[in-house]
């Protein structure tokens, strides 16, 4: 979000930036290796998913819990066979685009909406605030899973309707960090300052608070992925979910799962897949967290010299 | 000093601002005339900082008007207001809580153009700035740097440089200089003051810095608890304060004259 708005407000040096961020992260190894693999996860995702669609559907019980790291029945039982003798790495790939785009979509939108909402309502106050605040103690309260069993029982369950009801269950979260934060920043004397200008209270929300509130939401945003996958596992697992032939990450752990005993491998690659996933997700939203402060930007430049560091 | 037949630009009228049972401001009433430098003085607490702040409108005033050549500021509404606050500007003390930390100095200097459109045009941005930094006695390199890596003294140089840029006809200056190191204030003070001289702004300039006050003001009011002690020409006061607490601030500020520490060794 905040580096497409950057590049709306300064177009022509939009890939200057671009670039630098790129040069930065290039001397962060973690960070750096976490891009890396999620782009990597990404493109499989997107290239490998619509390829491998039928293969990954395609039964075949005589490889039923065929045992993996063997190549005997070529490269795309590497990873194993599940119950019904399914490929495990094809329909690693095939979750991969479903997850990614079920994780996504509902971070996106929750993020959004709560952090717009939060804002606003930190930022003004009085009774929406309170209206606002009870609202989402109210979505806090009732158990996300037992809120998307009874939308989605009466809804048809789709994408789209997963999106949603992912994205009200964990709404609450992106509203109080982004309204709490809203709370402080309004008092600041730079806020002040704004308003002594004469800057319109949707000019300052939007130019004062959003930037420093959008670096802590997007470090929500990464966390909130990994329990986005395995809340939308849990619901593909109680049936209301994905159903097959759409299948993700968190459908393949709880379909393993009944047989974790016998086949691990139905269940511990899928589980890593999320693991990895959230893990540089999690790696790189801190990188851009510290990048995204001038200050400990600063610090981390190898160009500034001893003596700027003393003046700030 | 006098400043009779000359313009009223701001007339303080029996502004009152409570909170809760505590009176920030009771029943104060001064005006400053054209071109003159009024100082605010008085010890922590004593309202000096809210009184900038209900002039402004940041605060709500309980009671009174203020009248900025002659319309009163506080039933402006909103929309006249904001217009009106390009003509007033003012200058926080404490230059790392005024810029905001993620903007970069240039766009620090041209956020008044970005309120205030029309002021000047956005391919003169840039240069503008340019001259504004080098008005207040900055390289023109800065332009692309964070707050981040400015020292206060930069800093407050940046403050003013904004302040400038809608060539304010008002300026309140809240304790420009008590968050710099002592080395700083006279640069800062000086340029202040050449500043006014070359734009010719009104100002009301809050201090508890006697020395200072001294210096640039031509006249001063004495504040005590939310109350207007005293009031007059600079040299007057300074020379015979007439009540007990302005004597009281004049004889705890520090001063050169009598014996110096060297001398009575």
């Amino acid at each position: 979000m905040a580096i497409s708005d950057l590049a709306v407000t300064r177009p022509a040096r939009s890939s200057g930036r671009i670039g630098e961020t790129l040069a930065q992260l290039s001397r962060s190894p973690l960070a750096f290796i976490s891009a890396i693999v999620l782009v990597a996860l990404v493109l499989v995702a997107v290239i490998g998913a619509p390829l491998l669609r039928d293969f990954a559907n395609t039964q075949n019980l005589r490889l039923r819990f065929f045992p993996p790291f063997s190549l005997e029945h070529g490269w795309g039982y590497v990873l194993g066979a599940d119950a019904l003798g399914r490929s495990i790495l094809a329909q690693l790939i095939v979750g991969a685009r479903t997850s990614f785009l079920v994780a996504g979509a509902t971070v996106a939108v929750a993020s959004i909406t709560g952090m717009t909402i939060g804002m606003v309502s930190g930022y003004f106050g009085g009774i929406v605030d309170a209206v606002l605040m009870r609202i989402s103690d109210i979505i806090v309260t009732v158990p996300s899973l037992l809120l998307a069993l009874a939308v989605l029982f009466v809804l048809e369950p789709s994408v789209v309707n997963l999106v949603l009801v992912l994205a009200i269950a964990r709404l609450p979260v992106y509203l109080r960090v982004s309204r709490a934060q809203t709370l402080e920043l309004r008092e600041r004397v730079f806020v002040e300052s704004s308003r002594a200008l004469g800057t319109s209270d949707a000019a300052i929300i939007w130019r004062d608070i959003r930037p420093l509130v959008v670096p802590t939401v997007m470090t929500v945003a990464m966390l909130e992925l990994a329990s986005v996958m395995l809340a939308a596992a849990g619901l593909s697992f109680l049936g209301v979910g994905l159903q097959r032939p759409d299948v993700d990450w968190g459908t393949l752990v709880s379909e393993g799962r009944e047989y974790l005993t016998r086949a691990w491998w139905a269940t511990v690659f899928p589980g890593t897949a999320i693991l990895i996933t959230a893990l540089s997700a999690n790696l790189l939203s801190n990188w851009m967290r510290a990048n995204a402060d001038p200050l400990q930007a600063a610090a981390m430049e190898p160009t500034s010299s001893r003596e700027e560091a003393a003046r700030s | 000093m006098s400043d009779r037949g000359r313009t009223k630009v701001l007339e303080v009228d029996r502004l009152t601002k409570h909170f809760g049972q505590a009176k920030a401001l009771d029943d104060i009433s001064f005006d400053i005339a054209e071109g003159e430098i009024l100082a605010v003085v008085g010890e922590s607490g004593s309202g000096k900082s809210t009184l900038a702040r209900t002039i402004l409108g940041l605060l709500d005033a309980t009671a009174g008007e203020v009248r900025y050549r002659g319309t009163n500021l506080l039933t402006l509404d909103r929309r006249r207001m904001r217009q009106t606050r390009q003509h007033i500007q003012m200058i926080f003390q404490d230059p790392y809580a005024s810029l905001h930390p993620r903007r970069r100095v240039h766009e620090l200097v041209s956020e008044p153009w970005r309120v205030h459109r029309g002021v000047v045009e956005r391919p003169q941005w840039r240069s503008r700035v340019a001259e504004l930094l080098d008005q207040v006695g900055l390289p023109q390199s800065y332009a692309d740097y964070y707050p981040a890596r400015l020292s206060g003294g930069e800093r407050q140089r940046v403050a003013i440089a904004r302040a400038l840029a809608l060539a304010p006809d008002f300026l309140i200056l809240d304790e420009p200089v008590s968050a710099l190191d002592v080395s700083i204030q006279a640069q800062v003070i000086k340029l202040l003051m050449t500043l006014q001289l070359q734009f010719g702004f009104t100002a009301m300039f809050i201090s508890h810095d006697l020395a200072l006050v001294r210096l640039i003001a031509s006249r001063v009011i004495v504040m005590y608890r939310g109350q207007i002690v005293e009031s007059g020409d600079t040299r007057a006061i300074f020379e015979a304060p007439a009540h007990d607490y302005t004597r009281l601030l004049l004889s705890s500020s520090p001063s050169l004259e009598g014996p110096s520490a060297v001398e009575s060794r």
